[in-house]
């Protein structure tokens, strides 16, 4: 009994103290990004890493998320004789909700894991080490513009996300299953408002900081050698995963009052 | 003159530092030495405050190095130049990208001043044409220099050497050894080196101390400790498999 209970307590101090360090490291990234601003040259090699080559496999997940709406959404929509509202189901669904959760996750996937990697590769061989020995702050260099790239690119990524899931949409309803396409994008303006474009890209830039965050966070404390940066990368990918469903939802309930 | 007095560090329930205490001299070289694993470099991340001790304190020329913010702590650390284990290159930029990066966050030189003073640092370490090579295209011995350029280039006033020369050929041993003493002859910084090379480290270093179980078993002279009567040391020395010190 007492030795479940000193397992609970001390799981839960670490848990704490945990949390404490990863908000610690959040509020010191904001804090460099003001004191000690980077050259816009780091932040410009970030903005191509983070997003410029994620457009791929957005451009592909988008096109096929965008299909399978319309096709999932002409089916139901057809039960009730309303076929004609597929553009405003299809365009909600994915301004809304699906553009932003469904791009943070790739992004994740594809330059989350990849930053955690970079960073633990940096921590283990003493890369880290030896740039603060040079008094040079690693936060500067290696997590803000990491940080400013993934809050100014993760909206532009959801953009990208709803027009070609919109277009995907179209490609299906309209052009395979003949919903009418003045219908398809008439029904969509009168219902899409900007709260709806608005909302979508609070969550994307909020999305963008979680994964920068989170990613950059397990990198720079990952464990020793190989096996350690292995592990820190699989945390970061399902702790950033999970994070973003979960700060959708709370975003989503305040976002839709 | 850095000093370290009574410095505890444990990591986990394995203690490492015990109640370390040392002096080292301004403009002079100590040497390190004692068994692997007995935090020869911890004791340097301390000395450069990479690491924090559990207890003691530790003053680099007359300021305390502890609980600063690290604005002070870098302005303490710009004093320092360090050479890692493994070089520690950075390994998304070439050799000239690794010895110039210093020079264009910490000085206000044009673009020809740091071309110019890469180039020598360089010659100095003995490498030429090799500027657009990257870390892992450089042989043990080339990181080493590389790493030792990129230690210098700001003219430090103190400079740390971890293992310079662990794991080099015998040639490129010596050549570094000597650039060490060349080095230090010129611009006559405070150097510490932890090494394990024996009986050469005496040729380079003025002092010597010996970690042994956490602290500074004894310290002295070149000459002196190479002499030393103490069972612990003349055993490390010699390299007897006899003595206090067991494998196991």
């Amino acid at each position: 009994m007492s030795a479940a209970l000193q397992f609970i307590g001390h799981s839960t101090i670490s848990f704490i103290l945990e949390l404490g360090k990863m908000g610690g490291f959040l509020l010191y990234s904001f804090y460099t990004i003001v004191r000690r601003p980077c050259s816009p040259l780091y932040i410009l090699k970030q903005i191509k890493f983070i997003g410029a080559k994620s457009m791929f496999v957005i451009f592909l997940t988008a096109a096929f998320t965008g299909m399978v709406l319309g096709l999932q959404g002409y089916y139901t929509l057809a039960k009730f004789g309303s076929e004609g509202m597929l553009g405003t189901a299809v365009a909600l669904s994915l301004i809304r909700e699906l553009g932003p959760v469904l791009s943070a996750l790739m992004v994740t996937g594809r330059a989350g894991s990849a930053i955690t990697a970079e960073i633990g590769i940096m921590r283990i061989t003493e890369q880290i080490d030896a740039m603060e020995t040079m008094a040079l702050d690693p936060f500067k260099y290696l997590i803000t513009p990491k940080l400013i790239a993934a809050m100014l690119v993760l909206p532009l990524l959801c953009a990208i996300f709803n027009v070609v899931g919109i277009y995907g949409g179209w490609l299906v309803g309209v052009k395979l299953l003949g919903v009418n396409p003045g219908a398809y994008f008439f029904e969509m303006e009168k219902s899409v408002v900007f709260r709806d474009v608005y909302s979508g890209f609070v969550k994307s830039f909020s999305f963008g900081v979680i994964i920068a965050w989170i990613c950059c966070y397990k990198g720079y404390f990952a464990g020793h050698g190989a096996e350690g940066v292995a592990h820190a990368t699989t945390e970061s990918v399902v702790m950033t995963s999970v994070l973003i469903l979960v700060w959708d939802y709370f975003l989503t309930s305040v976002l839709l009052q | 003159m850095i000093q370290m007095r009574n410095v505890y560090k444990s990591f986990g329930s394995h203690s490492v530092l015990e109640d370390l205490s040392l002096d080292i001299p301004a403009g002079e070289i100590t040497a390190v030495i004692g068994p692997s694993g007995e935090g020869k470099s911890v004791l340097l991340k301390h000395i450069i405050g990479l690491l924090k001790p559990d207890k003691g304190s530790i003053i680099v020329e007359g300021e305390s190095i502890l609980n600063l913010r690290r604005s002070k702590l870098n302005r303490i650390r710009e004093k320092f130049g360090m050479l890692f284990q493994n070089a520690a290159l950075f390994d998304s930029m070439n050799v000239f990208e690794n010895i110039a990066f210093p020079l264009q966050e910490k000085t206000i030189f044009s673009k020809v001043e740091i071309e110019d003073r890469v180039k020598s640092a360089l010659k100095h370490v003995g490498l030429k044409d090799i500027n657009g090579k990257y870390p892992d295209e450089l042989s043990g011995g080339m990181k080493k220099r590389v790493g030792l350029a990129r230690a210098l280039i700001l003219n430090p006033k103190i400079i740390l050497f971890d293992e310079p020369t662990t794991g080099l050929d015998p040639i490129i041993k010596r050549a570094i050894h000597q650039l060490i003493k060349d080095t230090h002859a010129r611009f006559g910084f405070t150097a510490v080196i932890v090494s394990h090379e024996i009986p050469e480290i005496f040729n380079i270093a003025q002092n010597v101390a010996m970690l042994y179980k956490g602290k500074i078993l004894q310290i002295g002279k070149a000459a002196e400790m190479l002499n030393s009567n103490h069972p612990v040391v003349n055993q490390f020395i010699t390299g007897s498999l006899d003595g206090p010190i067991q494998l196991v």
